[in-house]
């Protein structure tokens, strides 16, 4: 491009910008749904705008396009950043970008029309997963291509869980998504029965720790000491929570399968693994959150920390419960109730949307030659707002979950059941309304996000940042 | 339980190539500062990133 050599932010703002309308669509879809659990009638009787086919929609827009988008736009800021040099390639990472929205548009127009693999989390079909793959090995080539032509020895650790994540969720999706195909868009998973469940898991919750987990912790290393401007709490302690991660985390999966078909000792195998994990969660939580120590008051004043130190809490938050609730025993009150919902809302709200928010914050500005967003009032409006929602949403979808879980379970002094299934319906029902207020809470949070971007952005240049001219790092270590 | 055939022996090489990304990382030396990274990413100023690097 120009003669001074530069980072590729063009894709980085696309990505950042898309962030924003995934997420509203995406969480619309959700408050919509929502509002059907509470009013089914707002199914209008149309088979297309029916829960079973906004369901998937809603966690796929979520999960891949808004926290999609999120990961593209910070993995590839921080890993020019940290390496010090342009993009490996400026072609494929345009094809990342229009390939990504073209799987998202794909979701869009498929899953209401009902083609679904009907697996959670991967539900499109065969063509559209082929697309995937291509995207994703554009991705990983763009990625570790910048890697390896780093100017900087060190490797910061935020590309370590950038890598990991990329790797990991290409090995996900081609083990999870091998189907054959029958018609266009038809196929049957090639696995059948208890093994295909097992695969899902396995790759179902490897999801929500490598994407939804690893991903985000490389914006969280990346952009809290950022925005805080102090080093990480321990350098140190990031680099075996990393290390800890992913040798531990492969085999949690089989908690989602407690009392099922799958063989008792997988399924114990799946709660102690699970278990283990409290540990480097909490490790990398700790970390973030003392990254601060000595300089809590910019807690008080700065809403780009308060979003990105509260979604280490709600990390920390989940990571406890989630181990919690893959022990058997509590399993059996939990699995299958509202309760789970809220603890992926915990994680999902409270962790994944509150560090995209707060990096997206930090970054958008500077994609634009600026230093802060355009209101920094409306960044604490929207952190409130979208705090209220969080709380919210999980407290109904606990207080629902524990009376469903016991009102299943309760018994009569004769062994007979003290509860028609409808009963428990009908008692969860003041939460349905209750989580609706949250999640239009936490919508409206976007919308203020969505406004203020505009602001940020609007007739600015955008600007691509020049590469400095370092003297070698390792030589200026400081002291 | 045939699909245990498949994931505990992927999982046995994942943890063998892990094992050796953690080799090939300590042998190149990226753990051995485990103090400065954490302030280099600080001196790499994009506050002023409009105008021209120091």
């Amino acid at each position: 491009m120009e003669a001074a050599p530069s980072y590729n932010y063009k894709v980085v703002r696309q990505f950042a910008l898309m962030t924003v309308v995934w997420g509203i669509i995406g969480m619309a879809v959700g408050v919509w749904i929502a509002a059907q659990l509470a009013w089914p009638e707002l199914n209008f009787g149309i088979s297309w705008l029916s829960y079973g086919r906004l369901r998937p929609l809603h966690t796929n827009a979520v999960i891949f396009a808004f926290g999609g988008c999120a990961l593209f736009a910070t993995s590839y800021h921080v890993v020019q950043r940290t390496c010090q040099v342009r993009l490996y390639s400026d072609k494929l990472a345009a094809f990342t970008f229009w390939g990504w929205q073209a799987v998202i548009v794909a979701a869009v127009i498929t899953l209401p029309l009902g083609y679904s693999s009907s697996k959670e989390y991967a539900e499109l079909e065969w063509p559209i997963d082929i697309l995937i793959t291509l995207v994703w090995v554009a991705f990983a080539i763009v990625f570790f291509g910048t890697i390896v032509k780093r100017k900087t020895k060190h490797i910061y650790v935020a590309n370590w869980f950038f890598g990991a994540y990329i790797l990991t969720v290409a090995l996900l999706h081609i083990v999870n998504s091998a189907e054959i195909p029958v018609t266009m868009w038809k196929s049957y998973s090639v696995y059948a029965g208890v093994q295909d469940a097992m695969v899902q898991w396995w790759y179902g919750h490897n999801a929500v720790g490598f994407f939804l987990t690893a991903g985000f912790l490389g914006m969280m290393y990346y952009y809290i000491p950022k925005q805080a401007e102090r080093p990480i709490y321990s350098y140190r302690l990031s680099v075996v929570h990393f290390w800890a991660l992913i040798f531990t985390y492969m085999w949690a999966g089989p908690h989602h399968l407690h009392y099922t078909a799958l063989p008792d000792w997988a399924q114990s195998l799946g709660m102690v693994f699970s278990l283990i994990l409290l540990a480097p969660s909490w490790g990398g939580m700790i970390n973030g959150v003392m990254t601060l120590s000595g300089a809590w008051h910019k807690l008080r004043t700065d809403p780009i920390l308060k979003f990105l130190i509260t979604a280490l809490s709600f990390y920390g938050m989940s990571t406890f419960e989630g181990p919690m609730m893959s022990i058997k025993t509590v399993n059996a009150l939990s699995h299958y109730t509202d309760w789970t919902i809220g603890h992926v809302h915990a994680g999902a709200l409270g962790w994944v949307a509150f560090i995209s928010v707060g990096s997206l914050y930090y970054l958008i500005p500077r994609l634009y030659g600026q230093t802060q967003m355009a209101s920094v009032r409306l960044i604490t409006v929207h952190f409130w707002v979208a705090t209220l929602g969080v709380v919210l949403y999980i407290s109904a979808m606990w207080i629902a979950g524990v009376t469903q879980g016991l009102m299943w379970r309760a018994v009569n002094v004769d062994g007979t059941l003290t509860y028609s299934f409808v009963d428990s319906v009908k008692a969860t029902y003041p939460y349905y309304a209750v989580r609706v207020v949250g999640g239009v809470l936490f919508l409206s949070g976007m919308f203020i996000m969505a406004y203020n971007v505009w602001k940020t952005v609007a007739g600015k240049q955008p600007i691509d940042a020049p590469i400095p001219q370092m003297v070698p790092a390792a030589a200026t270590a400081p002291a | 339980m045939d699909i245990l055939y498949l994931l505990i022996p992927l999982s046995i090489v994942l943890v063998f190539l892990i094992g050796a990304l953690f080799w090939w990382a300590a042998r190149d030396g990226q753990f051995d500062d485990l103090e400065g990274p954490a302030h280099r990413i600080l001196m790499d100023d994009e506050n002023h990133s409009n105008t021209k690097h120091r």
